[in-house]
């Protein structure tokens, strides 16, 4: 059976044992008084007896697929000739995806090795006795899962305790999912970039002021060593995340303001989808925008006022960009003021307040870490930002911190180095984790920040 | 059950809790009397407030009823009534605060000191600093329990320098029977205190701005009869200065401080008299049923 079709009918099972183990719970049960005298609601019985005939054939299942080809592709392995079981660890790869073909093909007579012919059908037998084991194996530990549940039931029985423990533990793992992929990924750039720093001294690449990644191809080539400075990636990201908030706070923080304490129902109701929508635009329409709208206009501008701009600026970006991010302001900013409670504005309103006084002393501080999350997360948008500064903001890495100059980010600096063919373990490609691990950093500084921000001048109410 | 009930010492027994509830029906339900006007002495010839013609809607849902009210200078009027039957919304009227409710509309001339509070020269929010507000929920700010004594100040300049504000903060929370529990910890969050504390939290940031009106409701519904004996002090103290109308549900309160005592009955007043003639020789019938605990 192939695993939809276990995995189906697992599932038909288990809605079996939910019914089977709440008819059960009623009948073992005797009325009393009106009321059951069972310890808990019949349907918990019943997700009791699905959970012990789901979970452990689904682990079974869920192991099973996980090693079955690693088992049978080294047992064929063991029947392969000494001579070819010594061989590279590629070639004998590439003969162990050979018989998988061959087999997966089903044209093991066309083979012309006979040694081949035969670890092929090997493979094949295997595999056939793995999968018919696996439907057996799994259902039958369901059906004992049921039957071994079906069998605890007696009023006295906690059932629900038990669902609501499961319950726990699977929310548990959800979590522990969530925190364990983020830290994997933070070790693996993390070791990369140890990596790259055996190449490249820490220091050069923190300091360095120098960025031009080229690495010589043939240690015979002259020029191109590669220089790995990092500060004008990380000057020209914090130049048009700087650019970008400073458009976006003050616009968004002032919509969101207007639109839950000033705007009348219908303007809100108009306002704020259409505002939202903003976020919703794909970056690099936002990105030719910047490019061919935005970045001629303010050229146009600057010749007409004698300032020299170039043709791909970091104001370009940053105004496109601020603009982008403006909903993550504005948006999460008016849902905690509207949230604000209406108590705290009439205790205001009634000690003789304007409304925006009370906007600004009560408040602004009640919601300030909601405001406070709405900037961060625009900050993290910015930084992460690629595709505007690539289009608009160019690739040269300058180190400026003139605005009317093209510079380039940290992100635009990792596309650039993993696009096209690489070696994976040049510096070049490295560099990229390296730039990663420093993005990271950064993040996680910024919201340390914040986290401050908000426990110093929080004003909880209620 | 009943057993229970019939042997715990000092609980009325359960034969007369059933008798208790039979009883009404030898009078006259609440549907039987007719509003007509208010009897009693609505008008005084001092007045500091005073409304005409009140009609108070919540959308299409009409709250109050052609009230027409004075509140003599520093008198203190209570309103009693139950629940539901518009104290609340008539004592906001007094200071605008039900512009901040979008559905609701007030009809009717409202005057403080003559002047009309619903006029197009009338600045509701000079008005809220002259006639103040004790909410009927506690709501500190989310600031320290300093800061909110101080805001009303801070908003009006009453104090030019940092230690006419401390004096000025010291003496509200004092006055409001705060001071001794908190003044260690004026730093400390004024949401952080019990029900009762926020209570007088908001009645020392009411009577820091020094109004003139002071409009209370039920403020000491959350507090202990001690913390409820300062602020009865209080009220007794500041009616040489200011004037003060308060929303009770106590009759007791009521009797105890006011000198006259206004009885709301669904949206409309019935009787208004000298307090002495209110609880003891009630005007009106729904009145006495009221002040007799028959209903409400
Ligand atoms: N914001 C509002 N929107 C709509 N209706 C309201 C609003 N506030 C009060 N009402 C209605 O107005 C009527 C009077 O309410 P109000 O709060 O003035 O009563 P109250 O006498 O203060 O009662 P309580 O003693 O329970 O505080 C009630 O029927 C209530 O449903
Ligand atoms: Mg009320």
């Amino acid at each position: 059976m192939p695993t939809q079709t276990i995995i189906i009918t697992l599932i038909a099972l288990l809605i079996f044992s939910y019914f089977l183990g709440q008819k059960r719970s009623i009948a073992v049960s005797s009325i009393n008084n009106g009321r059951r005298d069972l310890h808990s609601r019949p349907h918990y019985y019943g997700y009791m007896v699905a959970i012990w005939a789901g979970i452990p054939a689904v682990l079974i299942l869920l192991l099973w697929t996980a090693f079955n080809n690693s088992i049978v592709t080294s047992l064929t392995i063991s029947t392969l000739p000494e001579s070819m079981q010594t061989q590279s660890k590629d070639s004998l790869g590439l003969v162990v995806n050979e018989l998988r073909n061959l087999a997966d093909s089903g044209q093991i007579a066309d083979e012309a090795d006979p040694i081949k012919r035969e670890a092929a059908s090997h493979y094949q037998r295997l595999q056939g006795i793995s999968k018919l084991a696996k439907t057996v194996i799994v259902l039958v530990v369901a059906l004992l899962g049921m039957i071994y549940a079906w069998r605890l039931i007696n009023p006295e029985l906690r059932a629900r305790n038990v669902v609501e423990k499961v319950i726990r533990v699977a929310m548990i793992l959800c979590a522990c999912i969530a925190i364990l992929s983020t830290v994997g990924i933070v070790f693996s750039v993390l070791f990369e970039s140890i990596r790259f720093f055996e190449a490249v001294p820490p220091s050069d690449f923190l300091f360095g002021t120098k960025w031009s990644p080229q690495t010589s191809i043939r240690s015979d080539q002259v020029g191109s060593s590669g220089s790995f400075g990092a500060i004008p990636l990380f000057v020209g990201t914090l130049l048009i995340s700087t650019i970008a908030l400073v458009i976006a706070v003050p616009l968004g923080l002032m919509s969101a303001i207007y639109l839950s304490e000033y705007a009348s129902k219908s303007v809100r109701a108009f306002a704020k989808p259409t505002l939202e929508i903003l976020a919703g635009i794909p970056t690099v329409v936002y990105g030719f925008f910047a490019a061919l709208t935005v970045a001629p206009f303010l050229r146009d501008l600057g010749e007409s006022i004698g300032l020299s701009v170039a043709s791909e600026s970091a104001l370009a970006a940053g105004l496109v960009m601020g603009i982008m991010i403006i909903p993550f302001v504005s948006s999460l900013s008016d849902d905690v003021i509207s949230a604000v409670p209406q108590a705290m504005r009439d205790g205001s309103y009634g000690m003789g307040a304007t409304k925006s006084e009370t906007i600004r002393q009560v408040i602004i501080p009640a919601a300030l870490p909601g405001i406070v999350g709405g900037i961060l997360l625009a900050a993290s948008r910015a930084i992460g930002e690629t595709m505007i500064v690539v289009m608009a903001a160019g690739l040269s890495a300058k180190l400026t911190i003139n605005p009317l100059e093209a510079v380039t980010t940290v992100t635009v600096q990792i596309v650039t180095l993993l696009t096209g063919d690489q070696e994976f373990d040049s510096p070049k490609t490295l560099a990229a984790f390296a730039l990663g691990l420093g993005l990271f950093v950064i993040t996680l500084l910024l919201n340390i920040v914040a986290l401050h921000i908000i426990r110093k001048y929080r004003e909880q109410y209620e | 059950m009943s057993d229970i009930l019939n042997t715990v010492p000092g609980m009325p027994s359960a034969d007369s809790l059933e008798r208790s509830e039979v009883k009404p029906e030898n009078h006259r339900s609440e549907f039987d009397v007719e509003i007509n006007g208010t009897v009693g002495k609505p008008f005084v010839d001092n007045a500091k407030m005073s409304s005409r013609n009140c009609n108070v809607f919540y959308g299409d849902k009409q709250a109050i009823f052609d009230v027409d009210l004075d509140i003599g200078n520093n008198e203190i009027l209570a309103m009693i009534g139950p629940s539901g039957c518009g104290k609340s919304t008539y004592l906001r009227v007094l200071n605008r605060m039900n512009d901040t409710i979008p559905i609701c509309r007030v009809e009717g001339e409202h005057t403080l000191d003559g002047e009309d509070i619903y006029g197009k020269k009338t600045d509701p929010v000079l008005l809220r600093a002259r006639v103040g507000m004790v909410f009927q929920k506690p709501n500190p700010f989310p600031k320290s329990i300093y800061d909110n004594v101080a805001y009303g100040a801070r908003l009006h300049g009453l104090a030019s320098n940092r230690s006419e504000l401390d004096d000025l903060v010291e003496a509200s929370l004092i006055k409001a029977g705060l001071f001794k529990e908190v003044k260690d910890d004026l730093q400390k969050p004024g949401t952080g205190l019990s029900g009762g504390q926020q209570q007088r939290l908001c009645i020392a940031r009411a009577i820091a701005v020094d109004p003139e009106v002071i409009l209370m409701d039920e403020p000491t519904s959350a507090l202990d009869p001690i913390a409820t004996a300062t602020i009865e002090e209080l009220m007794d103290e500041l009616k040489s200065k200011y004037t003060i109308a308060i929303v009770t549900h106590s009759m007791q309160q009521a009797a105890r401080v006011s000198q006259r005592t206004a009885y709301f009955h669904l949206g409309k007043l019935v009787e208004v008299n000298e307090t002495d003639k209110v609880f003891t020789n009630p005007e009106h019938q729904l009145t006495e049923n009221y002040i007799t605990g028959r209903f409400g």
